[in-house]
């Protein structure tokens, strides 16, 4: 590790660096609310298809159910994913990774890291891999995996997928008990940035919500799905795109409503049932755009 | 003789698979080589994180040449017949040759080199491999349980030449990934790979990774006066999960160890993959716990055992959120919410099921012990036993179900009986699991399996062949158990359809077996149709004592005697019915059967009223003498049918009487 460790900051450049030099294009933050940056339609759409396909991007990443009012000095409402594909997966990409560890300060001679089984999957979107959760020191601190499935459909070439939780990495990498104490850069804290976001989200969340508006806003956004990927636009394609957004909606929707305790574990199943329906038909209407244009 | 030794090196195979794998790797392997004619003196696998490895001693350099002889049709046959016959064995009609007018086909066939076979099997074996989950990745299509990176195969030190969808065969290979030279390195026989993987610290052996762990963990805690919490099932997987394993000692923020041992320990476990470290004095958990790292760090461990402490630090903070946060809700409050959690679709909510469980207990409570305390406590603990499924602790923790029910009941103030129910209701999970024994805690767990039981039989989902998805036999064998434990004596037919008596019956059977019980002197007592398990067991036991007697084993061969002079008699006409009686011309030993078997009937009916298989056994005991002079000397067929009616009467009175302790007639030998 070099003298000074990486702010928060810091950290997302140096990836932003090193990923960018294997090929990468960088993109930015998806701008619909998403669980998790998987979710981005860089990640869900562009995994499908024949065309290769390198990104790269920091995905803030909103999850209800873990909001703990600013109180708990892990456990975030929001917290940050940086999200590398690559598509097909090089053979050597997990010395590419084991690179980019080294490239942010982590010595696989002083810390132990591990490949740890772990069978990713995402009942919402259809989506399952085989990999592992990459261990450092016993913290996980990237999810790897190869892509077999999107939207329910097969991912050939097959994508890989790097996924990691930036505030963990700070921590260690900065050796501080709380992300609210990481530096973000020379002049913010993360708290400085990030700690009131968590106690009113949490509060909103975990309290506040109003259920029946969320349910009726996500009936509604099913109801949207169907209806724009039936219309066309000016040059006769699919809107698969705004399709996918309300897919996206839908999903942050449930989330709030599940951290809300309003939805009976019976209940579940249908829900994300749903959720998986709509998203297999912006899957499956973006397969046949990507097989038109090619 | 040469030797045979295959490496398939790929990223990281998950831990539970790697036991597995080697055993298909060696199935396989034995079974591609017994098919070309090899008997190979030796053959080994190993499994490890990035490697399946083969090694097989004393194979021939070549198959020997063979010669088959194959019988086709016969002279004369359509041609249509002999033509098919040539294509099926490559020869001109000439080379054909002739026996008695049939056509014979003679084909030499050269042994192939070993190499060849090989490079055919181990493409069959990559191709066919059983793994639970396989990928693909980039743009190959080939199957494996995660990228395959390299071949290593050697054959009497030379590289068999083949490929697998662009993976290549060679001589070479990786040790570990951070230590070592971090260079491939040549391999062309089992030694130099060996030795070349202990050089670049690579355990290849399971069994030998995990000595080292525990030795070194061991060492570890002996070091600090501790001593390790033994557990297998993590041992084999922290094996599978470095090549150089390296036990590291941590420690953790003592403040949480307030939090019960169970969740510590679980989320070490489950979350962490470390083995939890004890005072060996108290038994109680000490803040420490063992780590084990892939690595000999530079620092000695240092950075690794702090890091994975913060790692603990986090994961108990969490674990301590969960258990504040389920404290704030009382376990009655919680059962509403279990009306949204499904248990069968068929079988309705846990809400239905723990009213249910309430109910029966009340039923059962009076069985187990007959007081309105006890009822009403079973009654309480089964109503709040599934409460804590909708606690966020068993929703991180599945596994405490049950054991943070306990806690909560406890932080709550309920009754210790009613805690101790809540806590070990799920008991027992299996043959090493205890059984609850105290009344309320025994009721309410008969309660829960018996309505899993009745639920499952009553929808047909019943256990078949290997599928016994719902665990129905583990928890009737469950009811056995906790009903021989407290001695209750439980009527089950009054609780249980006859399908489901017939399951309890067989799960009986196999539990008596495997504790030594002969198999047919548990039908025999079966075959009275009894329903009260702990009845059945005592006469069980008491049927054994009786016929490992000399007395009870003649009695058996008598009572076999008469049975088949019954049945023999039978088949000519209906037997005579009616009690034997003392004739004129009875013969002394007539006589006295008669005489023993009116008295043998009424001390075995008394006996039997007050549940003395004992002593019934032993009333029964006293016929053995009467029974054999009789056979010795009183021809049973007598000409005057008088006589024979009266001898037949006798026999069935010996038949029915000892009919009433046990069927004799499923008794073997």
């Amino acid at each position: 590790m070099s003298d000074k460790p990486l702010s928060f900051q810091g950290l997302f450049l140096k990836l932003n660096d090193y990923w960018s030099r294997q090929g990468c294009t960088i993109v930015q933050a998806y701008d619909v609310e998403v669980g998790a940056g998987t979710l981005s339609p860089m990640t869900v759409l562009r995994a499908l298809g024949p065309k290769p396909w390198r990104v790269a991007y920091v995905q803030p990443s909103r999850r209800p159910a873990d909001g703990r009012y600013g109180e708990n000095p892990n456990r975030l409402h929001q917290h940050h994913q940086y999200q590398v594909i690559l598509k097909p997966n090089p053979p050597n990409l997990q010395e590419l990774y084991l690179g980019s560890l080294e490239a942010i300060g982590i010595d696989p001679l002083l810390h132990d890291l591990r490949f740890v089984e772990d069978d990713w999957e995402n009942p919402t979107v259809g989506a399952w891999g085989l990999g592992w959760e990459v261990w450092c020191d016993g913290m996980e601190i990237t999810q790897y995996t190869y892509f077999q499935q999107v939207g329910g459909l097969d991912v050939f070439p097959v994508a890989g997928e790097l996924t990691y939780g930036l505030e963990r990495l700070a921590l260690y990498l900065q050796n501080k008990e709380s992300v609210y104490d990481l530096a973000y850069n020379e002049e913010f804290s993360y708290g400085d940035i990030f700690l009131a976001n968590e106690q009113q989200f949490s509060a909103f969340e975990l309290e506040v919500a109003d259920v029946s508006v969320f349910k009726r806003q996500f009936e509604e956004m099913e109801r949207e799905v169907p209806r724009i990927l039936q219309a066309r636009g000016r040059q006769g394609q699919q809107l698969v795109l705004p399709a996918y957004d309300h897919v996206l909606k839908a999903s942050h929707l449930f989330n709030i409503m599940d951290a809300r305790g309003a939805i009976a574990v019976a209940e579940r199943q249908s829900y994300i049932g749903r959720i998986r329906d709509l998203c297999k038909q912006c899957a499956e209407a973006w397969v046949a755009q990507q097989a038109e244009a090619a | 003789m040469p030797q045979l030794l295959l490496e398939l090196l790929s990223e990281e195979i998950p831990a539970r698979m790697q036991g597995q794998g080697a055993r298909d790797l060696e199935r396989m392997a034995r079974e591609a080589l017994a098919k070309e004619g090899f008997l190979p003196e030796a053959l080994k696998t190993f499994a490890g994180p990035r490697r399946l490895t083969l090694v097989v001693e004393g194979l021939p350099a070549a198959q020997p040449d063979r010669h088959e002889e194959s019988k086709g049709p016969r002279v004369g046959a359509p041609d249509a017949a002999i033509d098919g016959f040539l294509r099926k064995t490559g020869l001109s009609r000439e080379q054909l040759t002739e026996r008695d007018g049939v056509y014979f086909a003679h084909v030499h066939k050269p042994g192939r080199a070993t190499p060849d076979i090989v490079a055919g099997m181990v493409e069959q074996i990559i191709r066919t491999f059983p793994w639970p989950k396989s990928m693909v990745s980039g743009t190959s299509k080939l199957r494996w349980v995660r990228p395959l990176k390299r071949i290593l195969c050697v054959f009497d030190g030379e590289v068999v030449p083949f490929a697998v969808d662009g993976v290549e065969s060679g001589d070479i290979t990786e040790g570990h990934r951070f230590m070592g030279s971090r260079q491939p390195f040549k391999a062309r026989d089992f030694d130099q790979y060996q030795d070349g993987l202990a050089r670049n610290f690579v355990v290849l052996d399971a069994e030998e990774r995990k000595e080292r762990i525990l030795d070194a963990a061991r060492t570890l805690c002996f070091a600090r006066n501790f001593e390790l919490v033994p557990d297998e099932g993590l041992l084999d997987e922290v094996a599978g999960l470095a090549e150089w394993p390296t036990p590291v000692m941590g420690a953790m923020d003592p403040a949480f160890l307030d939090l019960p041992p169970e969740v510590i320990r679980t989320s070490m476990r489950v979350h962490q993959r470390f083995f939890a470290v004890r005072d060996p004095a108290t038994g109680f958990l000490v803040p420490h716990f063992v780590t084990v790292a892939n690595i000999e760090a530079k620092d000695g461990g240092t950075t690794i055992a702090r890091g994975n402490a913060k790692v603990l630090t986090a994961r108990l903070s969490d674990a301590r959120y969960f258990w504040n946060e389920d404290l704030r809700i009382p376990l009655e409050d919680r059962l509403e919410k279990l009306k949204g959690v499904t248990f069968h679709a068929k079988l309705g909510t846990m809400y239905e099921r723990a009213e249910r469980i309430a109910a029966l207990a009340g039923e059962l409570a009076p069985f187990v012990r007959d007081d309105a305390e006890t009822r009403a406590k079973a009654m309480q603990a089964a109503r709040l036993a599934k409460a804590d499924l909708v606690s966020g602790m068993v929703g991180e923790f599945p596994e405490l179900q049950g054991i943070m029910g306990g806690y909560y009941a406890d932080k709550q103030g309920l009754d210790p009986e009613v805690v101790d129910a809540v806590r070990h209701h799920y008991k027992p999970q299996g043959p090493a699991d205890d059984v609850p024994v105290q009344a309320v805690a025994a009721t309410v767990a008969l309660a829960d399996k018996l309505d899993t039981l009745i639920g499952f039989f009553g929808i047909d989902e019943k256990p078949t062949g290997s599928r016994d998805p719902y665990a129905l036999r583990r928890a009737a064998i469950g009811v056995i158990r906790i009903l021989l434990q407290t001695r209750a004596r439980l009527p089950l037919s009054r609780f249980a359809s006859v399908d489901l008596l017939a399951f309890f019956a067989d799960r009986l059977k196999v539990q008596l077996r495997e504790e030594g019980q002969r198999h047919d002197l548990v039908d025999a007592v079966f075959a009275l149709g009894d329903d009260d398990i702990v009845r059945i067991v005592s006469r069980v036991n008491h049927l054994d004592r009786l016929l490992g007697s000399e007395d009870g084993a003649n009695l058996l061969a008598g009572y076999k005697r008469a049975v088949n002079i019954l049945r023999s008699e039978e088949k000519k006409g209906p037997l005579p019915t009616g009690a034997p009686a003392e004739l004129e011309s009875s013969p002394p030993e007539e006589l006295g059967l008669i005489a023993r078997l009116g008295h043998v009937e009424i001390e075995v009916g008394k006996a039997l009223e007050r549940e003395d298989f004992e002593g019934a056994m032993r009333e029964l005991a006293k016929l053995r003498e009467p029974v054999d002079a009789f056979f010795d000397k009183v021809l049973v067929n007598s000409n005057v049918a008088a006589e024979r009616d009266n001898r037949l009467r006798l026999l069935a009175g010996v038949r029915d009487v000892m009919g009433r302790v046990a069927d004799f007639s499923q008794v073997t030998g």
